[in-house]
């Protein structure tokens, strides 16, 4: 392996490598705005300038390969006077809104506005002014005072999703950025431009304004908008999701992540329709009771139908602890062979990029873990026939709405004699439910999913519930978190109370024989990785921040998929 | 427990308590008689000088435009956690101002660094010291309490202009 000297270290380098990437890979990162791992060289900000030796001029690290035996000084005295020097002049037009700007918090011109400039301005003349508040496209809006050039976000547009949308105009000081007359940025990534964005130019028309970044706490977890599974961070304020983004995985989705699952797959966690409490129906009204209550009521009741007139749906969208421990009650503790889910897919979803055709999370996840008919069971279009006829009497779903799928059954769902609905939100289906549990959302629970290629991936809970402490549960903690008392209006939120679907599964059991008893969803997963051979030998521990990719059986599950 | 020793003993003026009684007398009277710094409070109020430190209050600019732009440095500093600010956009030329800000000042020290992080000079420490409650929730003021004419806050901001 080749090597040079950074700043009097010697550091290994692979061949082609520019000194940012490497320095970058041994852990020292020198400055940059312009550059970014995934995107093309363009060398413009000089922010990255570095000293070599025998070299008279100052050359831009992001652009310069690292050659055998060269000198390299990122923070010599000539090294910092010169980035001193850019940042000077990238301050010049710049406008002193960081109070208004909602990057303020996590805006690279800031931190090194405090790192590596003089702190004063010697400039006295105007400053010049562009356009501010231009909506580039619908998702983001654009404020042409900020913009430092750096071309990020036209690179992004360009080389990554291949929609060139956006362009520089104008030269000099009078360089903005718009997109082509009379189009607009509506690419469906459009919003890690934002992401990217050094400075606070693109903002993110969703969450500008909503709160100033410090005071969210973050949580690494999975996207639900999809098969694919992009790694997310779940930004949450007060008990509340303000923003989700995207967090980097090599093997999944590199940086990024599309709009719709950033948008829209965190709202109904916030959402007034929220399922609070276990609720049965009295009357012909579902009333909130008590978890025992409910609890006593729905097993007498599983218990009045016989397992052949019963069906059981899983989700998709639950984690595969949630299907485990449903196909176990389904099969061993009621009996019933009738177990199968609905598969959500849009075959005009999906591209190249990211976006999977198959909308749910967890499909796979709910295959391996059994959630399909026994032999002489009904599937689901056996259960939905068995609904219409009358041959299926009672019905159990778990996490998803059935009369959104088969609009059909709205005449046949009010004469099931049960039917019981553990959903987070209330919905169509549970209008006609006898019992309603409330189910924690992604955003909630411990648990895993598998992506469309086998990827096991972890998910974690960002918000509290009447069910989980964000300190004893190892969320992360924001200051106002961790000072916050019941008497502070910021710091009570609104906790739900709901469970996560396994959980409310394992305490319907211990009404029957069978019993499913466990503590966690770790231990959950522990006797799944016992008796699924594809998850033989996994636990929490070993899938890690990453994932692991499934191995055993893999190829025999993707053909059915 | 060890006995524990006088410094001095006592001789037999200090004994009986006399003079020291007569001193203390003394100084009484000359008190008694000289200039009054007490007020009748609350029939007198006590205006302090704009170098105190009261309740924290909004500056109103005089076009009726309130200064505050939302940008939450007042709440991160706040020591206490007092400060809540959620912001919103207008179309004015500032972006943002305050859809809601509320300081809850039975949490409030009064220690002016709200004040002295605002970039837009908008919250300042106003003369007001009055502040009782008989609920929780009466201490928490809304913009309603907090927004005050840039006029009432003269004193104030002349003297953070002289000395800040």
């Amino acid at each position: 392996m080749s090597t040079f000297t950074l700043n009097d270290e010697e550091i290994e380098f692979k061949p082609g490598q520019t000194i940012i990437e490497a320095a970058k890979d041994n852990g020292t990162t020198i400055p940059h705005f312009c550059w970014h791992p995934k995107l093309s060289i363009s060398g413009n900000c000089r922010v990255c300038l570095v000293e070599l030796e025998n070299i008279p001029k100052l050359v831009i690290a992001c652009s310069t390969q690292a050659t055998e035996g060269m000198v390299v000084y990122s923070e010599s005295e000539k090294t910092l006077e010169a980035r001193n020097a850019v940042m000077e002049f990238l301050l010049i037009n710049h406008p002193l809104d960081c109070p208004i700007c909602d990057e303020a918090g996590e805006c690279k011109l800031q931190d090194y506005a405090y790192k590596h400039s003089i702190g004063e301005s010697r400039y006295v003349e105007e400053k010049t002014h562009k356009d501010k508040r231009v909506q580039l496209g619908p998702r983001v809006m654009f404020d042409g005072d900020r913009c430092i050039s750096c071309s990020l976000c036209i690179r992004f547009c360009d080389e990554i999703v291949g929609e060139p949308e956006l362009t520089f105009i104008k030269r000099g000081n009078g360089v903005t950025i718009s997109t082509f007359p009379g189009k607009q940025m509506e690419n469906k990534y459009s919003l890690n431009t934002v992401d990217i964005c050094p400075v606070g130019a693109l903002t993110n028309t969703d969450f500008r304004f909503k709160t100033r970044v410090w005071d969210l706490s973050s949580n690494p977890s999975i996207c639900t908008g999809c098969s694919r599974g992009c790694n997310i961070d779940v930004w949450v304020i007060n008990n509340e999701i303000k923003r989700l983004t995207p967090s980097f995985n090599k093997e999944v989705n590199s940086y990024w992540m599309c709009d719709d699952g950033r948008l829209n797959t965190f709202k109904h966690v916030n959402a007034k329709d929220r399922v609070d409490g276990a609720h049965l129906r009295k009357d012909g009204q579902l009333i909130k009771v008590s978890w025992d209550e409910a609890f006593a009521n729905a097993s007498s009741e599983l218990k009045n139908i016989t397992n052949k007139e019963i069906a059981f749906i899983g989700s998709a969208f639950s984690t595969c602890e949630d299907n485990y421990l449903f196909t176990k009650f389904a099969k061993d503790v009621i009996g019933c062979k009738n177990i199968d889910f609905i598969r959500h897919t849009n075959p005009d979803f999906g591209d190249e990029l990211l976006r999977q055709n198959d909308l749910t999370p967890n499909t796979m996840g709910a295959e391996l873990t059994g959630v399909s008919p026994k032999q002489g069971g009904l599937n689901l279009d056996g259960i939905v026939q068995g609904i219409k006829s009358g041959k299926i009497k009672g019905l159990f779903i778990m996490e998803d709405d059935l009369l959104e799928a088969y609009p059909e059954l709205e005449k046949s769902l009010p004469s099931l004699e049960l039917l019981i609905v553990l959903s987070s939100n209330f919905n169509k289906t549970t209008a006609f439910a006898d019992f309603v549990f409330p189910a924690a959302t992604f955003a909630e629970k411990n648990g895993t999913f598998i992506n469309f290629n086998g990827r096991v991936q972890r998910i974690k809970p960002a918000v509290e519930t009447t069910d989980l402490d964000r300190s004893l549960d190892g969320m992360a903690m924001s200051r106002l978190d961790k000072f916050g008392t019941s008497f502070d209006r910021w710091a009570i939120g609104n906790k739900h109370d709901a469970r996560a679907s396994w959980k409310i599964i394992s305490g319907l059991s211990v009404l029957f024989d069978k019993k499913l008893k466990y503590k966690m969803s770790e231990n959950v997963f522990d006797d799944m990785s016992k008796s699924i051979d594809a998850f033989k030998g996994l636990d929490y521990d070993i899938i890690g921040k990453k994932g692991v990719l499934l191995k055993d059986k893999l190829n025999e599950v993707t053909q059915t998929v | 427990m060890a006995e524990k020793k006088r410094l001095k003993d006592l001789t037999f003026w200090d004994k009986i308590y006399i003079p020291a009684i007569l001193n203390g007398l003394a100084l009484t009277f000359k008190n008694l008689l000289g200039p009054k710094f007490t007020l009748k409070y609350p029939e007198e109020k006590f205006i302090p000088s704009g170098s105190y430190r009261g309740s924290p209050v909004l500056v109103v600019e005089k076009n009726g435009v309130e200064r505050c732009v939302a940008c939450g440095l007042c709440s991160r500093v706040c020591p206490a956690l007092a400060i809540e600010v959620q912001a919103a956009e207008t179309e004015n030329e500032k972006e943002r101002y305050p859809e809601k800000f509320e300081i809850n000042m039975l949490r409030c020290i009064y220690c002016g660094f709200c004040e002295e992080v605002c970039p837009e000079e908008a919250i300042l420490m106003s003369k007001e010291y009055e502040l009782a409650f008989d609920n929780r929730e009466d201490g928490i003021y809304g913009k309603d309490k907090l927004l005050k004419p840039v006029e009432e806050l003269k004193d104030r901001i002349e003297f953070l202009r002289r000395y800040k």
